[in-house]
């Protein structure tokens, strides 16, 4: 199986975030990147499909040169190639034209991408490129078994599951349940080693239109100082929330 | 020049976000000037569309032979119906992030999603949450066209006393996936949806004690949720798990138990409007971000408030 993983890489979970340049940017300045949590069940559950039915497994990230580390780090788990789209990803729109075209030039049975990015957290680009590329889509993908060239699939829906088949090829949306959480790989040293030699091309972008911008971000409000209740008191805790915050 | 919302129904009954998208459809309408009309797929009785009225949409158009599911055929009604529409609006679910980020591609219009704002103009521009919910972007769409998608529980409802007409609308085609079935937990109420979240970690030490975490979600009416370890462990289902990884939380109240407070557990929640934290620990991180705290074992804790609140339910 040919298969395409796209890897965004992220601000590492535990850290703060703050803006620069008139809160118009985000800033960088001492942030740790990570594969995006949700492209990391997808990429493991590629590696476990090209294990049991041969083929290849290609990860594609657009970005500046800022991203190659991350890149460099699911070429470790085992990724065999990876490709950079030099181009900053601001924007759904733009990003998924550009892994769309790498796509319709290259020639893949499944395409995972993550169920949204931890940044942005726009949640498009699956789809998108699915509406590009004129395959089927699954989003919110919690279980993923390929036989010959079809898929079984679970989809979450709120407070359930579905459950969908389709052809290949397709384009599915990932989520912890693709794999399990236990099941993640990390890269060792033999596959740190290797990812140093494996190949990363990188393309330019072909258009960089983009649909919506930024004007600006804000920190959501600290909040107040917490009241303290006694534990011997619970009474009083119900009082305050029916009488005073009015929630129950 | 209608606006056009998409009202999701599950097993053809709405929910408080449908008619939540359908208020903040109907406040873009009069920054606009014009009208609100909602589109309703799969098959739901007319009873039951009527309520639309009540929340600002003077038509409903219905198209009860589709699966929502099946994303291909759902944009291609939305196409065909938005060609006289600047703005279509649904609300931020797993489904209709399907459906938006294809009818956005057919449209050519931008797609923002997880909005909490209405745009004060006719060039769009709205506040969203963003890098999980540890700040808010201010974004605008730069086509003439905009799908936004509307978090759930961040605009409130808002009743117009007004009725809405009927179209029913066939449409035979249907995309390439196949539909094998859905397994859902009855009566369960949805944790992004929930007014109130009551969340669990490993605090409690076991699956075999969250007895007292569903009676309590029980008599509050409230939605069960729990942290990240804990079903990674298996205590709970992977559907309970809140946070930055896992479902968003925007309740009115939020009430964490045996949950220390990680930066990942608080990006998912701390949008709620009030939380409470029970914890032994009084340096847990989470009495930072709480509005009330008690400091105490929840074995004891959590049973006293049980009472105590069917005490004043009563
Ligand atoms: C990439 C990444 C993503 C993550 N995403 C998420 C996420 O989305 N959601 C999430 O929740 N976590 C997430 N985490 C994990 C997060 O860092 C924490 O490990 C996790 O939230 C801790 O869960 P907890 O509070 O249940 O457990 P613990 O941190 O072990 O805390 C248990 C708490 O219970 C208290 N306690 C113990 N006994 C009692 C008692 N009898 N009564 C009352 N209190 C008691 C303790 O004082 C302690 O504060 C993520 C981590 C990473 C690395």
């Amino acid at each position: 199986m040919n298969i395409l993983v796209c890897i965004s890489s992220v601000p590492d979970t535990t850290s703060k975030i703050n803006f620069t340049e008139n809160n118009t940017k985000f800033d960088a300045n001492g942030i740790q990147f990570v594969i995006n949590p949700y492209d990391e069940f997808g990429l493991t559950k590629a590696m476990m499909l090209k294990e049991s039915t041969g083929g290849k497994v290609t990860i594609i990230t657009v970005g500046d040169t800022t991203v190659e580390a991350v890149m460099r780090k699911a070429l470790a788990i085992g990724a065999d190639q990876a490709v950079r789209v030099n181009m900053n990803a601001t924007d759904s729109f733009s990003t998924a034209t550009e892994i769309s075209n790498y796509i319709t030039q290259n020639s893949f049975d499944l395409i995972i991408a993550g169920r949204e990015s931890t940044d942005y957290n726009g949640g498009a680009v699956g789809g998108m490129i699915a509406e590009m590329t004129d395959l089927p889509f699954v989003n919110a993908c919690i279980g993923l078994e390929v036989e010959g060239e079809s898929a079984k699939l679970i989809r979450e829906i709120d407070g359930g599951k579905e459950m969908i088949s389709s052809s290949l090829p397709m384009v599915i949306g990932g989520q912890k349940g693709l794999v399990q959480e236990s099941e993640l790989r990390i890269p060792n040293m033999r596959g740190i080693m290797q990812s140093r030699t494996k190949p990363l091309q990188v393309i330019e972008p072909s258009s960089n239109t983009k649909n919506t911008s930024s004007v600006n971000f804000e920190n959501p409000e600290a909040k107040g100082s917490c009241r303290m209740v006694d534990a011997s008191n619970v009474s009083e805790l119900v009082d305050l929330l029916h009488n005073e915050a009015k929630i129950i | 020049m209608s606006v056009l919302v998409y009202t999701e129904s599950w097993n053809g009954i709405f929910r408080k976000s449908s008619f939540e998208t359908v208020s903040y459809a109907s406040e873009t309408a009069k920054v606009l000037g014009t009208d609100v009309i909602a589109v309703s797929l799969e098959d739901v009785s007319d009873d039951e569309l009527n309520k639309l009225g009540n929340y600002g949409a003077t038509k409903v158009i219905s198209v009860p032979n589709i699966n929502k599911g099946d994303s291909q055929s759902a944009a291609k009604v939305f196409l065909d119906l938005s060609s006289d529409s600047s703005v279509i609006i649904c609300s931020n679910t797993y489904t209709s992030k399907m459906i938006a980020p294809r009818l956005s591609v057919k449209m050519g219009a931008a797609l923002l999603t997880n909005v909490i704002s209405v745009s004060e103009g006719s060039d769009i521009q709205i506040k969203r949450k963003s890098f999980s919910t540890k700040a808010i972007e201010t974004a605008k769409s730069n086509t003439e066209k905009t799908i936004l998608c509307i978090a759930p529980n961040s605009f409130g409802l808002i009743e117009t006393g007004g009725s809405c007409t009927i179209e029913k609308i066939d449409f035979s085609e249907s995309g390439s996936l196949s539909f094998d079935g859905q397994e859902t937990a009855s009566g369960k109420i949805s944790i992004s949806e929930a007014e109130i979240v009551v969340s669990g970690g490993r605090g409690l030490k076991g699956p075999e004690n969250w007895g007292m975490i569903e009676e309590l979600a029980d008599v509050l009416g409230a939605a069960t949720a729990c942290s990240k370890p804990v079903s990674d462990i298996g205590w709970r289902p992977h559907s309970e798990h809140v946070g930055q990884t896992g479902i968003t939380v925007t309740s009115d109240l939020y009430i964490a138990i045996g949950i220390s407070g990680a930066i990942q557990h608080l990006a998912g929640v701390n949008s709620s409007k009030v939380m409470v934290v029970i914890n032994t620990d009084p340096e847990a991180p989470f009495f930072k971000a709480a509005d009330y705290g008690i400091v105490g074992d929840a074995f004891e804790v959590v049973p006293h408030l049980i009472e105590e609140i069917k005490k004043l339910k009563n």
